[in-house]
């Protein structure tokens, strides 16, 4: 079978031949096809299943709008659901499947859905399945789901790159019909920077479609010859297969460009498809119309589509969709088409106008004042059940049946801003309302002007306005008809149903469900019903729902209104809106300076926040993680470690005010630190909450360093900024972040000041530079450095900051000057190890929902100053002295496990939340110690030190004794750390 | 959205970090005011359909925090202000 239903004319190019699929079968179409017009060309009219009762469907449509021909594209990787045939262009080799059947699309056995509708009326979900309970989401919900779907998403990964893209101008064109490209003509010659967008992958829009003369050629001729024009004009920027999906905020547009889905594979380095962020003061909607049928029974069988469908198939593509073809209008527009098939050869058998009186087009058939009542033919349109005026009912056998109701103007970007259009009786639809997006002109259909005429001359008046023209070119001639309808929504007959969204199955039934139910409003009527919901947002079948309900309530339609659009005008693919950020590219690395030596070292990485650290080095021979953390954490205590501590916020406060400001940001006092000194800080948010903490030094009078944790070193200096800007603007205080000018080595151990030495240029005994000392120096003889006595490990310990380019090389210095110390490098666990052993809070502790008081560190917060978070420290509820303290835990029997997460109860006491005594929040195994070891926030905790409990974890089924000790569990008394 | 920053021009709000209301200037003095002040301070809000000042901080530019007057209904943004000029304005100093 070849493309039986080919006839002359049409923009394809027949001189080549593309061979594709659709379930297996072979087909052939031409350059200009989509896959809706190859298919019907070669006899098919049935293409899918649909939603709820699978019922058997061909494409109501030619264009974005179909709810009705969706199909899985291309097989693999590339395997693509869901997308209208009807715009999907075709290329050599296409493989197409539909979708929602089984076994097959001819024979689907859950069509049995169909004869059991009415179980399935809108609400049934609702009502049928509440109960039991907990039946819903192990046994409805996916039974449901597998038979109520569309089609299935490839698990493989998606091959191909998308791209982000910004574009300026002086005027975005959506739309490239009459209006469209009238208005890009005028403001392209005008010199502005025009940018032209289409859905299409041929621009013209409705000109292409119709057999209308524009000036003295082809409507499709005058849009090809100005497209070329446009093309020269490098001011304009033409983009075909662009969809517009939503006006933004300030006149930000979104727009997707399928830059490759024509093709099998994209070229070699071209993405799939763009998403382009455009920016313009002015832009002109220019959208076009969308048709929509009339409801009746039976009104749903492939075959029957929108009168224009039908049209713009024998006009654009060169195809008859039927042998012989009837068309049901209530208004002149369907007359077109029965005057364009006959045209063309194709024999039109009846003109059925609901409309007492009207045209007659000679030698057609006309049936006035009647009305399509019923149809036949399961798989394909077999026959028309028409009652004419005079009450009697005549069988027409056809094949196909284009339906008008009239043109709906796809004001859908208008409303973005929640902008609600006005209902205009005069062509029985919908048009843009008022309050738009701002700087946003409607032109052509879009604007309910129908006329070829009309539109040009909107579109040109548009650009006018918009760009304050003076003058536009001359207005090519074209037609002015008149819009001559009376309003038919919705044939009353019989018992059968009437399709009204046949994407969503909603028929005229569960719209009068819904009446009965009392959701009358439109609203209501939506979530109710899904009228309107799904691929196609109602494009066809919104405003016939709504003129039901109207009808049911008695309301007149402005009365019953509309619901608004929201952005995307259609379904966009999630590929191209998450761009480039996928996989490793989702948030890029940030590497530490010691990276590359860790790297030669065969280091284990961790993601700390937006850094890659060191995690652990194993050596070789070692199998398991715990053995070397273990090594790490022993050698150092035995000798000397070095971490790199990097990442570490480093924020630099200078100016007269420096100690005031960081006696208001902290909750313990600085203004009073000598010069040459570090403290440890503790740092409040307003609501009397912990939210970081750190060591800070004063390097000079005015002049300190702050530094942060890791994971806050962004939001803390925000928080600077905020105080400093808006709490207290005339501080004298200058701040700067320094996290990446400086490169930072934690060096820990007995040996750690015998190392430094062998790089420090300065003196640092005991004596020169005591515990908790700061100071500028210089390394490696001359280079600047900054040297703070201080430890988070509980050994003496330095940290040791040199300009960030120079941080591989000192570590390496380190490491071979100081090699007869056997100093060892540790990652991130061993820094934990130590920091537990030490009961110094971190990342666990440090949970936004704790107080000082809570880690025992509630003498810090001074009341004799305002800082940060004090007053709101001190509210009831954070001060209860019954409340969480951090403890120390060990597992009576040394060998017992232990899980942070797990909670803490007396021992008897059963395993609920009424007797909850707190949470572990860090664990680690002490190598030093023997055994597990951890922190946690227990209940009165400070009150319980020396008892037993129990540590309860049912998730991990743990139920362990264990004794609530302090949480220095190492060196208490500070005695290393001073050495 | 584009938030025409007073020294900057007009920047995406891609570049800025919001934070809320700009009533967050007016912090009571902890040494005077009591917990009933900060708590109003912290979490007594307007939020109006209509006109809101508010903060936005442009951590992806000049670190200035901004106070920006939205119609929180249509996005309109009617008048950008750094917010030290704010604060100033209102009385604050060190």
């Amino acid at each position: 079978m070849t493309q039986s239903h080919r006839i002359a004319g049409g923009q394809i190019d027949r001189t080549k031949t593309l061979r594709f699929s659709f379930d297996g079968l072979p087909y052939q179409g031409h350059p200009g096809d989509t896959l809706a017009s190859a298919l019907l060309a070669n006899g098919v009219r049935l293409m899918g299943r649909s939603f709820k009762y699978h019922r058997p469907r061909g494409p109501i449509s030619a264009g974005s709008e179909e709810p009705n021909a969706l199909v899985e594209l291309r097989t693999g990787a590339r395997q693509e659901p869901n997308t209208r045939a009807t715009v999907a262009e075709l290329f050599d080799g296409l493989e197409a499947k539909s979708q929602n059947r089984w076994p097959s699309l001819r024979f689907d056995a859950m069509g049995i859905n169909d004869r059991l509708s009415t179980f399935f009326a809108a609400g049934f979900y609702y009502k049928t399945f509440m109960w039991p309970k907990s039946f819903w989401e192990k046994l409805y919900e996916p039974i449901i789901r597998r038979a109520a779907g569309l089609g299935s998403v490839t698990r493989e990964e998606d091959p191909d790159a998308y791209d982000k893209g910004f574009l300026h101008c002086d005027l975005l064109v959506i739309g490239a019909g009459p209006a469209g490209l009238m208005a890009a003509l005028t403001a392209g010659r005008a010199g502005k920077r025009v940018i032209l967008a289409d859905e299409d992958f041929r621009m013209g829009g409705r000109l292409n479609a119709e057999t209308f003369t524009v000036g003295h050629a082809t409507g499709a001729d005058w849009a090809a010859a100005t497209v070329a024009e446009l093309a020269t004009l490098p001011n304009v920027r033409l983009m075909t297969r662009t969809t517009v999906i939503g006006a933004f905020d300030h006149g930000i547009y979104g727009a997707v460009e399928r830059v490759s889905d024509h093709l099998p594979t994209p070229a070699k380095g071209k993405p799939r498809q763009i998403l382009w962020r455009i920016y313009t003061h002015r832009a002109i909607l220019a959208g076009g119309a969308t048709e929509r049928p009339i409801a009746f029974e039976n009104n749903d069988r492939p075959g029957i589509m929108l009168s224009g469908a039908l049209r713009a198939y024998a006009n654009r593509w060169g195809v008859k969709v039927g042998e012989r073809v009837a068309v049901f209008t209530n208004n002149d527009d369907g007359l077109r088409t029965a005057k364009d098939l006959q045209a063309k050869g194709v024999d039109v058998v009846a003109v059925i106008d609901s409309r007492q009186a009207g045209e007659l087009l000679p030698g057609i058939r006309h049936l006035q004042g009647a009305e399509v009542i019923d149809t036949t033919g399961r798989l394909g349109l077999k026959s028309i059940t028409v009652r004419q005026a005079n009450g009697r009912s005549e069988i027409i056998a056809v094949d196909a049946l284009g339906l008008s109701g009239g043109w709906n103007p796809n004001v859908n970007i208008h409303s973005h801003h929640r902008s609600r259009p006005v209902y205009d009786a005069g062509i029985t639809a919908f048009v843009p309302g008022r309050d738009g997006p701002p700087g946003l002109l409607v032109a052509g259909a879009a604007a309910g002007q129908m006329s070829t005429h009309a539109a040009l001359k909107t579109g040109l008046d548009a650009a006018v306005a918009a760009l304050e023209l003076s003058i536009g070119p001359d207005l090519p001639e074209a037609e002015d008809a008149p819009i001559r309808i009376t309003p038919l929504w919705h044939v009353a007959h019989g018992k059968g149903r009437a399709w009204i969204d046949q994407q969503n199955d909603v028929t005229d039934k569960d719209v009068k469900l819904a009446k009965q139910e009392n959701f009358t409003s439109v609203e209501h009527l939506k979530r109710y019903t899904t009228l309107g919901m799904a691929t196609d947002q109602g494009k066809t079948g919104n405003v016939i729902g709504l003129a039901i309900m109207a009808e049911l309530t008695g309301r007149s339609i402005p009365e019953t209104g509309t619901t608004i659009y929201r952005p995307p005008y259609t379904p966009v693919a999630l590929g191209v809106l998450a761009g480039r950020s996928r996989g490793k590219e989702f948030r890029p690395y940030r590497l530490t300076p010691s990276h590359h030596w860790a790297r030669e070292q065969g280091a284990v990485f961790v993601e700390v926040g937006n850094w890659l650290r060191t995690q652990w080095i194993p050596k070789p021979g070692e199998t398991e993680w715990r053995q070397s953390v273990d090594r790490e954490v022993l050698a150092t205590r035995r000798s000397v470690g070095i971490c790199d501590v990097t990442t570490l916020g480093k924020i630099d406060i200078q100016g007269t005010d420096a100690g005031a400001f960081l006696d208001r940001i902290y909750a313990n006092t600085f203004s009073t630190l000598p010069v040459g000194k570090c403290r440890y800080g503790l740092m409040l948010r307003e609501d009397g909450i912990v939210f970081d903490d750190g060591t800070t030094a004063r390097m000079g009078e005015h002049e300190y360093v702050m530094t942060t944790t890791t994971a806050n070193a962004v939001t803390v200096f925000r928080h600077l900024e905020f105080c400093r800007q808006c709490l207290w603007p005339e501080m004298d205080v200058q701040l700067i972040s320094t996290t990446e000018a400086w490169a930072q080595f934690s060096v820990a151990g007995p040996n750690a000041r015998k190392l430094l030495e062998k790089v420090v240029d300065q003196d640092i005994s005991d004596a020169a530079f005591p515990y908790m000392a700061a100071g500028n120096i210089t390394v490696c003889g001359g280079l600047r450095a900054r040297l703070f006595r201080i430890s988070f490990s509980g050994e003496l310990a330095y940290e040791i900051a040199v300009p960030t380019r120079y941080g591989d090389a000192l570590l390496r210095e380190m490491l071979a000057r100081g090699a007869e110390y056997d100093p060892i490098v540790y990652g991130t666990e061993a820094l934990g190890v130590m920091r537990v052993e030490k009961g110094h809070v971190a990342g666990g502790e440090l949970n936004g929902q704790s107080t000082a008081l809570n880690m025992g560190l509630g003498r810090m917060v001074s009341k004799k100053k305002d800082s940060i978070g004090m007053v709101l420290s001190q509210r009831e509820g954070l001060t209860d002295e019954n409340g969480y303290r951090l403890v120390g835990v060990k597992p009576v029997d040394p060998n017992a496990k232990l899980t942070a997460g797990s909670h803490f109860l007396e021992k008897g006491a059963a395993p609920v939340a009424a007797n909850d005594g707190g949470w572990l929040t860090s664990k680690v195994y002490s190598p030093h110690l023997g055994h597990d070891i951890a922190l946690g926030y227990l209940k009165a905790g400070d009150k319980k030190i020396g008892q037993r409990m129990r540590i309860v974890n049912l998730l991990a089924g743990l139920d362990t004794e264990v004794e609530i000790i302090s949480p220095h569990m190492f060196d208490p008394e500070g005695e290393r750390l001073r050495g | 959205m584009i938030i025409h920053h007073p020294i900057l021009g007009p920047r995406d709000a891609q570049e800025f970090v919001y934070l809320g209301d700009a009533s967050l200037i007016d912090r009571p003095d902890g040494m005077t005011a009591g917990v009933e002040a900060f708590h109003d301070y912290l979490y007594q809000r307007t939020n109006p359909a209509g006109e809101h000042q508010e903060l936005w901080y442009h951590e992806q530019g000049d670190r200035s925090w901004l106070v920006v007057t939205r119609n929180t209904v249509t996005h309109e943004i009617t008048k950008v202000e750094l917010a030290r000029d704010v604060a100033r304005a209102r009385g604050r100093t060190k």
